[in-house]
């Protein structure tokens, strides 16, 4: 620790130094440059040379020895465990972002300016704070399951309600594909929270005069929605929409403390962290983390592009 | 992203190094607090300090030691290097940590490993050993190892010539545990051969019971335990000969003796009769922790339960885990009363250093010394090192579990999954037996299990 400091001091001592040697007007752009040197080089350490390493490791087997091209690649798209996974993978993209979204809009404006509104919001903002893999451990308890034999009581909530509505009780996380969009709830719950929290910032920031003037026209609520509403929010939906998106890309610790990603739930995430220390195949885990990579990409560059966009406006 | 948290376990596997050190910090704290514990008077005896002499003075030298072994196992551990650093004036650094088959390697491969590691399987080993870190064992181990152990161990940890680690504690996993009070209540006798536990089986059912109860759930690792049985029954109905042939793939992995075990499993853990006493149908047997499924013997909700030595601890204190209490095991039967296989497990030591006081270090555990002032200070270890004395096993399965390893009858074999490659031992072998118990035919799952092996 102590030493880490010092070595601080001694960089920063460094290019304190060398800034100050120079001046004037082209001096500005060297020191800038010289700032910046520190931040670069430790990004390039950690970050853009463990990416490149990642991405020339897919080429090779799982040793890690030869290489085999593509190869890795055409065994996530033919592969009839892998193409489950992006099956998955996919599910959770598409339905994540524009539940959890949705349902923290409509949250947002049933509460706004009410009487309880953060009391209301803490109570939806709560998950937000608990860790994955926590929420996780308390969603298997609201799934788990009892045989209907003998005196055998339910201890989980959603099978205690089918058995009090006559049903009997479901082993829930082993029925493909319902078990996926069960997890999926689990991440929905987390994220409503982060969604509502600044769509509300959003609404709010709507200017007072455009919402009277509307209201003196004598707009319902629901063209309040549609014309006011929603066009004013709409560059922070988009944000929000992509930040649950790779998010959603990413989810890994929900899939593994609830089934492991057994029975047919594993997501990209998951399995490259299986491939490459369960299996020890470090070939197909790399090649998965560079689709997760190139997944994340395009939503990343819209994201940026949407941000830019409101910004300028 | 908000504090959008990639996994903790994630990120702490790329950044090895970083956790080890924190854990590393932690376990130094968690054994000053075990140097005040109870048990001093084995710890305290005087052995004899000779074998450690010839190392030279390698007092005030450290050895660290990683492991999977946490709390509470690990206090007798870390009690029972305390004669050796009497003797020596060496001090060792203990470091357990859950995740430590996945880290160990991750620190190996990143040049940053422990001096010793306490590794668990022989594939595990065999990996280690592939990074160019780990240093052979030194004359003096491999010497006690001849001694003390069956030929069949050495093999374990000998990698292209080469002789890596010594073994250290060993389990039992052929075994049935059941009430013996329910055994004497409804006049059942324990089984000595395959057939009389079918009866048993059948007996039980026609009595209006489930006999048998399972689990296999086990996070990241759910399946290990059809792997158990399926090893058990490859022994039982086939050879070992070919237990051999099949773990090193010399027959494949969909050979029919192996379809033949399995259907041998699924005789008892995918037949409704028989399964699953007080957690639900066959596929409950997918979602249900290995450790829960064994309790219903105690709500009287199923008789029999195929699990390993350890099982034992699972039991809430207060049980009575002994020949004439609640709860006990019995030796999971051969095809006939003659043949006596059985299955278990074992740690093995691995250096990655080899300065003296780590070679002393290592010395000292691989010697009958060290097996007997452990089991002095344990309850629920045993080591398959013949120097042990069986009178210092203390509680009753310690004792069967003993007297199983060393009976010179019996033809030990090593868990064959811990064995394989870990594409197949950790990873398909696994999934494909969750699978299977969910629906999945032998057929598939052999099939599957068979193409995942490493070309």
């Amino acid at each position: 620790m102590l030493a880490a400091l010092l070595l601080f001091a001694a960089v920063m001592g460094v290019i304190l130094f060398i800034a100050g040697r120079f001046g004037g007007k082209r001096g500005d752009k060297v020191v800038a440059y010289l700032y910046l040197l520190p931040a670069v080089l430790m990004l390039a350490v950690g970050l853009v040379y463990p990416g490149l390493r990642t991405i020339y490791q897919s080429f090779f087997d799982a040793a890690g020895s030869s290489f085999i091209g593509f190869d890795n690649y055409g065994t996530i798209f033919s592969d009839k465990d892998q193409l489950t996974v992006l099956r998955n993978t996919v599910f959770w993209v598409v339905v994540t972002p524009f539940v959890a979204t949705a349902i923290g809009l409509v949250y947002a404006i049933l509460v706004d300016k009410s009487r309880f509104e953060s009391f209301a919001k803490a109570l939806i903002f709560l998950p937000m704070s608990i860790s994955f893999v926590a929420a996780g451990v308390i969603w298997k308890f609201v799934y788990e399951y009892r045989p209907d034999q003998g005196n055998v009581k339910q201890i989980g909530l959603v099978n205690q309600l089918i058995v009090w509505l006559g049903g009997k009780p479901v082993q829930l996380l082993i029925e493909t594909p319902l078990n996926t969009f069960l997890l999926i709830i689990v991440m929905i719950w987390i994220q409503a929270g982060f969604a509502m929290t600044i769509l509300s910032a959003a609404i709010k920031a709507i200017p007072d005069d455009i919402i009277e003037a509307a209201r003196l026209d004598g707009v319902n609520a629901w063209s309040m929605f549609r014309k006011i509403t929603l066009p004013s929010v709409q560059p922070t939906v988009v944000v929000v929409l992509t930040t649950i998106g790779i998010g959603t890309l990413k989810v890994f610790d929900i899939v593994r403390t609830m089934t492991g990603g057994n029975f047919e739930t594993s997501v990209i995430a998951n399995e490259f962290y299986r491939q490459t220390f369960n299996a020890d195949n470090q070939g197909l885990g790399a090649a998965l983390a560079v689709l997760l990579f190139v997944l994340v990409i395009p939503i990343v560059i819209y994201n940026v592009r949407s941000l830019r966009r409101s910004e300028a406006s | 992203m908000f504090g959008q948290p990639t996994s903790p376990r994630f990120r702490a596997a790329l950044a090895g190094t970083l956790s080890a050190g924190l854990v590393f910090g932690l376990a130094a704290c968690g054994g000053g607090d075990s140097d005040s514990g109870s048990d001093t008077d084995a710890s305290a005896a005087a052995i004899d300090c000779a074998p450690y002499t010839k190392f030279g003075d390698i007092k005030g030298k450290t050895v660290t030691i990683y492991t999977g072994i946490v709390t509470p196992e690990d206090t007798p551990h870390i009690e029972s290097y305390k004669p050796f650093e009497q003797c020596t004036g060496a001090t060792i650094k203990y470091e357990g940590d859950k995740s430590f088959e996945t880290q160990v390697l991750v620190r190996a491969r990143a040049g940053n490993p422990p001096d010793l590691a306490i590794v668990p399987q022989p594939g595990l080993v065999k990996q280690l050993v592939s990074t160019g870190k780990a240093v052979a064992a030194p004359q003096e181990v491999s010497d006690n190892v001849d001694k003390f152990w069956d030929k069949a161990w050495k093999g374990y940890t000998t990698i292209d010539g080469k002789f890596y680690g010594a073994p250290l504690g060993a389990s039992v996993k052929s075994l049935v545990w059941y009430s013996p009070s329910e055994f004497k209540d409804k006049g059942y006798t324990v089984p000595t051969t395959l057939d009389e536990l079918k009866a048993l089986s059948d007996k039980i059912v026609a009595d209006g019971g489930k006999p048998w109860c399972a689990g296999i759930a086990s996070g990241d690792a759910t399946g290990w335990p059809v792997t158990d049985w399926v090893e058990d029954m490859v022994l039982r109905t086939s050879s070992p000969e070919t237990y051999d042939k099949w773990v090193s793939h010399e027959i494949p992995f969909n050979a029919p003796e192996i379809s033949t075990a399995f259907d041998a499993v699924g005789g008892y853990l995918k037949n409704d009769a028989y399964v699953n006493g007080g957690l639900g149908d066959v596929k409950s047997i997918a979602t249900t922790t290995f450790q829960d499924a064994g309790l219903k013997i105690l709500e009287g909700q199923c008789s029999l339960h195929r699990q390993a030595s350890f099982y034992a601890a699972n039991f809430e204190k207060g049980t009575k885990v002994a020949e004439d209490g609640d709860v006990f095991a019995f030796y999971l039967p051969g095809k006939d009363a003659n043949t006596k296989p059985v299955l278990g497990a074992g740690e093995f030591v691995v250096a990655f250093a080899d300065r003296p006081e780590v070679k002393a270090f290592q010395t000292y555990l691989s010697s009958d010394v060290w097996a007997n002032t452990k089991a002095k200070l344990s309850s629920g270890w045993v080591t398959a090192n013949k120097g042990l004395d069986q009178a210092n096993l203390t509680n009753p399965i310690d004792k069967l579990a003993g007297g199983i390893l060393l009976d010179p009858n019996a033809t030990f074999r090593f868990d064959g999954s811990d064995m394989m490659p870990a594409a197949v031992g950790s990873d398909a072998f696994w999934k494909q037996s969750t699978a299977w118990i969910t629906g999945q035919d032998t057929k598939t799952t052999v099939d599957n299990i068979e193409k995942a092996w490493p070309k």
